[in-house]
């Protein structure tokens, strides 16, 4: 740009006064045998270089003005020279060509883009501030550039020093002008009144900006305590929730990532449909929707059956192709735990959430009608519509029961089928979006008996899976909250009461689950779990895990066991975590666990081991309730005699 | 849940006909792959609450050791008894029905709709029609993309319908895929 204006006002400045000195000049400037090109030519090469600098002269029109008019008559000549000039060089001879260039093209673009009036206003202005520099050009036309394009340097500089100086400033006034929380008595008169919104929002913006850089902002004096105090209750009644939500989703999240999260809360997830695969393909069906006036796309790259639909003239519940069943309207999180459950053909298969049947039909469309499906369901209000959807999707392999998930395992029987998806029914904390009343009636009781409800269910899904099927044994867990009592620490619960391990979903998208959380260890499979979020995914809050049933015993002790030996790396805590709920099975189960566990450990380590689980059964079978020091003394122990058999080991060997 | 008795099965039997005419054999004999196991069982009503349900015998089996009270649906369900003790087949044996049927109708986009609202067929909205429709047979409605819709009664014969004017019943409306949002109760 600097250059370009340089030039230009130096070609403005010299073009008037000194027109007829500079044709010679240029004439001689340029190369001479370009000049018996014919007229013609010259115009021709002229016009035709009038588009490449096109873009440079559209900035410029602004600053066109009085050389348009006045040079009128000499655009034939100048033309000429630029024919000239240019039909040699690329511009190399630089300066002059360009500046004739271009002001040839201005010239005739001029006219042609804009008015005279709005020239004329512009053009003023340029003309002084050309004028004030005429005076230096008077030397050679290189010297004066270069000094021009010094002073425009120079000024730039300046003007960046003080753009610079002037955020320090805003800065600084930032700081002086502080932020500070509002003191009781304002607090008071706040609460008097109707909550003022705009300045809510203000204030939470100001503390979620202070929070993220607290050593530098803090606003005088307060605490991150009385920071955060203060921001949750402006959250709370700004957009409506109750403490309770508001404390537990602060402990998840920092404070800028809990404001996304919020506001993702208040806007609606984008509404999305499954194509029904027994029916029809995802390709036919986006095109009669799409005559029929319905804008979608298909749903991600994860997916081969979703589809996202952005509007619609019809109403995308009630086409004569959803009464036929070629599609399901359904969330995307929802196509999650089906697809990292992921059924084979002529399978065993349990749903024991199933209402109203989007996962369930996805179930059977994946295994093509094949196989067996239970449906179950536990609200009776709730049947009529899974039953509903089946039969509209065209799923004939499906039992539909009413039952208690929690009795399931024994109408449908122990170890029975190949595998279970448990949708388990939770607090809906991940779909605030689709329903508000979640946000004010949560409470801490209610979330720990959703956690009870769901480690009995998830309990029951496990017993019913048969470890030894040859395509399954697997169990997939997922809750549309976002509590970490409801997700890791069910999965947490089930990896110590029963012989199931994580594996991972298949979902190679979404972020993994927590291994621990405030004062909670988990065990560090955990991270295979996923969680997903609406800021971040663009889905409701979800939660999945996969589980596979490594054998059929319902052992609450064997993993007590593993622990002890430090065969599973972890510390006392979770054994002392574990003693407590498992004390009570022990008993009953010794005498069978401890040859299981020894058949058990002949098959999976070597002979060593065998040695060290008698021993250690023993000392086990008599504790009963063991204080916190005993156990912590016995692993050590269980810990030394496993150095000493290694040591011994290695010496053999040697 | 009980296998169907000889009037049942003849009442049933006489209402799918009346649709499929020859092709209940296929229906009836059609090998089924639902269930875990590799070969193909068959295919079987059973009653249970008043409902007829077609489903494949492996289903039948594993479904035996559900209580009454609990069990819900099976496999598909073609339709109720009243409680006068009459049969009527419903929308959710539709499936079943348009894979066999003898007697098909198709209907123009426009009135499409129409047939969904529950009100019967119209000359006027009619596409294509099978031959050999005698008044009082089961047809089954389609879209003019085959798409099932439907099942009623016709009215009239096939050559009747040619003579008839625009606003003529063709088919007397019995079931629709618009009940599955209409009457999601009545299922």
């Amino acid at each position: 740009m600097v250059l370009t204006r340089s030039k230009k006002r130096v070609t403005k400045s010299q073009t008037p006064p000194s027109k007829k000195a500079e044709k010679p000049q240029a004439m001689a400037l340029k190369r001479k045998p370009e000049k018996p090109q014919s007229p013609a030519l010259k115009k021709g090469a002229a016009k035709s270089q009038n588009k490449p600098p096109m873009k440079k002269q559209k900035k410029e029109v602004v600053e066109e003005e009085d050389p348009l008019e006045n040079d009128e008559e000499v655009s034939d000549v100048e033309s000429e020279e630029l024919g000239e000039s240019d039909g040699g060089e690329d511009g190399s001879n630089g300066f002059f060509s360009d500046e004739n260039k271009e002001e040839n093209d201005e010239e005739d673009e001029g006219e042609e883009l804009l008015g005279d009036d709005f020239l004329e206003g512009s053009g003023d202005e340029e003309e002084h501030s050309d004028d004030s520099e005429e005076g230096s050009d008077s030397d050679s036309d290189e010297g004066d550039i270069e000094k021009e394009s010094r002073l425009i340097d120079e000024e730039e500089a300046k003007e960046e020093a003080d753009a610079e100086a002037e955020l320090l400033d805003f800065n600084k006034e930032a700081g002086d002008d502080a932020f500070r929380l509002p003191t009781e008595e304002e607090l008071e008169e706040e609460a008097r009144g109707p909550p003022d919104l705009p300045l809510l929002q203000s204030r939470i913006k100001e503390i979620v900006r202070a929070l993220s850089n607290f050593s530098v902002l803090r606003p005088n004096g307060a605490s991150r305590k009385d920071c955060v105090e203060q921001l949750k209750s402006d959250i709370a009644s700004y957009y409506g929730y109750n403490s309770f939500l508001i404390g537990a989703l602060f402990e998840l999240f920092p404070p800028v990532e809990l404001m996304e999260l919020i506001e993702a809360f208040e806007k609606q997830r984008p509404t999305s449909i499954r194509t029904n695969t027994l029916k029809t393909r995802r390709r036919d069906l986006a095109d009669v929707l799409l005559n029929r006036g319905v804008n979608l796309d298909p749903l991600s790259k994860w997916s081969k059956v979703g589809l996202v639909v952005y509007d619609s003239q019809v109403p995308i519940g009630a086409t004569p192709e959803y009464l036929a069943g070629f599609y399901m309207l359904q969330g995307a999180s929802s196509f999650l735990p089906v697809m990292a459950l992921a059924p084979r053909e002529n399978e065993r298969i349990v749903d024991v959430a199933a209402a109203p049947g989007g996962k369930t039909t996805y179930l059977a469309a994946l295994m093509k009608n094949t196989g067996l499906i239970f449906a179950n369901e536990m609200k009776v209000p709730r049947l009529k519509s899974l039953t509903a959807n089946l039969h509209r999707m065209g799923v004939t392999n499906t039992i539909v029961c009413n039952y208690d998930g929690r009795e399931l395992p024994k109408v449908i029987g122990e170890k029975s089928v190949d595998r279970v998806l448990l949708d388990a029914p939770c607090s809906g904390t991940g779909v605030i979006s689709k329903d508000e009343s979640v946000k004010v009636s949560k409470s801490l009781e209610e979330i720990k008996q959703f956690a009870h409800l769901q480690k009995q269910l998830l309990l029951a899904a496990i017993d019913m899976v048969d470890a030894t099927s040859k395509t399954g044994g697997y169990i997939v867990y997922s809750t549309c909250s976002l509590m970490v009592a409801e997700n890791e620490a069910v999965i947490d619960y089930a990896l110590k009461k029963r012989s199931v391990q994580l594996v991972k979903t298949g979902l190679d998208f979404g972020q993994d689950g927590f291994t621990k959380f405030r004062e909670n260890r988990f065990h560090p499979s955990l991270k295979m779990t996923k969680r997903f979020y609406p800021h971040v995914h663009n889905m409701d809050g979800f939660f999945v895990a996969k589980l596979k049933k490594m054998s059929n015993m319902k052992q609450g002790t064997e993993d007590d066991e593993e622990e002890a030996l430090g065969i599973v790396d972890e510390d006392g805590e979770t054994m002392e975590g574990m003693e407590k709920p498992s004390v009570a099975k022990k008993q009953p189960k010794e005498t069978k666990e401890s040859k299981k566990i020894l058949s058990k450990f002949k098959v999976d380590k070597s002979g060593k081991k065998d040695k060290k689980s008698k021993l250690k059964i023993e000392p086990k079978i008599k504790k009963k309730r063991k204080n916190k020091t005993t156990v912590r003394m016995e692993i050590s122990q269980a810990r030394e005699e496993k150095r000493r058999a290694m040591r011994g080991k290695s010496k053999e060997k040697q | 849940m009980r296998p169907l008795d000889e009037n049942e099965t003849t009442v049933v039997f006489e209402k799918i006909f009346k649709f499929v005419g020859n092709n209940l054999k296929n229906i009836v004999e059609n090998p089924s792959h639902e269930g875990p196991e590799q070969d193909p069982g068959r295919y079987c009503f059973r009653l249970h609450k008043n409902r007829v349900y077609y489903v494949s015998e492996s289903l039948v089996k594993r479904a035996t050791n559900i209580s009454r009270k609990s069990l819900v649906s099976l496999g598909t369900c073609i339709g109720k008894y009243t409680h006068a003790g009459g049969f009527h087949l419903t929308i959710m044996s539709l499936s079943v029905l348009a894979a066999n049927a003898k007697h098909k109708v198709w209907l123009k986009p426009t009135s499409e709709m129409s047939f969904l609202y529950g009100n019967h067929v119209l000359k006027g909205g009619l596409g294509r029609i099978t031959d050999s429709i005698v008044p009082g047979d089961g047809v089954v409605v389609f879209s003019m993309s085959d798409v099932p819709l439907g099942f009623g009664v016709a009215a009239k014969s096939t050559q009747d319908c040619r003579k008839l004017d625009p606003n003529g019943i063709v088919v007397l409306h019995q079931a629709d895929i618009g009940e599955y949002l209409r009457d999601e109760d009545e299922l």
